[in-house]
């Protein structure tokens, strides 16, 4: 059964401007990487050059942060939602 | 250009007042490049709060939201520099995401001043500004 993910803002304009996209697999890895195989240019905002999450981004499973859970390993069962959340930072010092 | 309406002018200066001589942040709340809400949010940052701002994603989530309940968009985030210029740091880039509109309210002193709007290229290489316009009607959405 595919998985529901929330796509932000900023993000919308890689996955033809939709808010919610739906992926296959049974961690939020293999979700992840699903929704990457179809939307590849959410993959540079996503992902750094060795192939890793960025740490600008949160991924939640429902209302948890998947770094407190089993990072990308995290199981996913029917019902779940899967978050991506950008982190907004910034500031006047260099 | 992005258009404030004029209770969002107002409450992006307020708030960088208020937090004086610490950054403050907030939420872009409108439709298009029209912006009917400005809303705070708290600095969560643990790198000293009168050079920097985050903005956690619980708030991240609630801004979302709080623009879906309005029938309105996630336009951006705002935030102030103290006793700085109202110009995009290399911190600020680094940090940045496309789409979204960024104003920066500089706060000199205790008394907001210039504030500027800028916008994330497409290779991140840079940001580019934007025109800024201040109606002076309320803020009635409008969409």
């Amino acid at each position: 059964m595919p998985t529901r993910i929330l796509i932000p803002t900023p993000l919308r304009v890689y996955a033809d401007k939709q808010d919610v996209v739906e992926a296959e697999g049974g961690t939020v890895g293999e979700l992840l990487a699903d929704m990457t195989a179809r939307y590849s240019d959410l993959r540079k905002h996503l992902y750094n050059d060795e192939g890793k999450l960025r740490s600008f981004v949160a991924i939640y499973l429902n209302d948890d942060d998947i770094r407190f859970l089993e990072k990308e390993a995290t199981p996913v069962k029917d019902g779940d939602t899967v978050s991506i959340i950008p982190s907004v930072a910034g500031g006047g010092g260099s | 250009m992005l258009t404030l309406c004029a209770e969002a002018d107002a409450g992006i200066r307020r708030h960088g007042r208020e937090t004086y001589p610490h950054e403050c942040c907030g939420a872009l709340i409108g439709s298009g490049d029209r912006v009917v809400e400005a809303l705070a949010l708290p600095n969560t940052t643990e790198e000293g709060s009168r050079r920097r701002f985050r903005v956690r994603p619980v708030d991240y989530r609630a801004a979302e939201r709080r623009a879906d309940a309005l029938g309105a968009d996630l336009l951006g985030f705002y935030h102030s520099h103290p006793d700085h210029p109202a110009r995009p740091s290399q911190y600020d880039l680094d940090h940045a995401w496309p789409v979204f509109a960024y104003v920066i309210v500089s706060v000199a002193g205790g008394e907001p001043g210039a504030l500027t709007s800028w916008r994330l290229r497409e290779d991140r290489s840079a940001f580019d500004e934007e025109q800024v316009a201040i109606e002076e009607t309320s803020c009635q959405p409008g969409f």
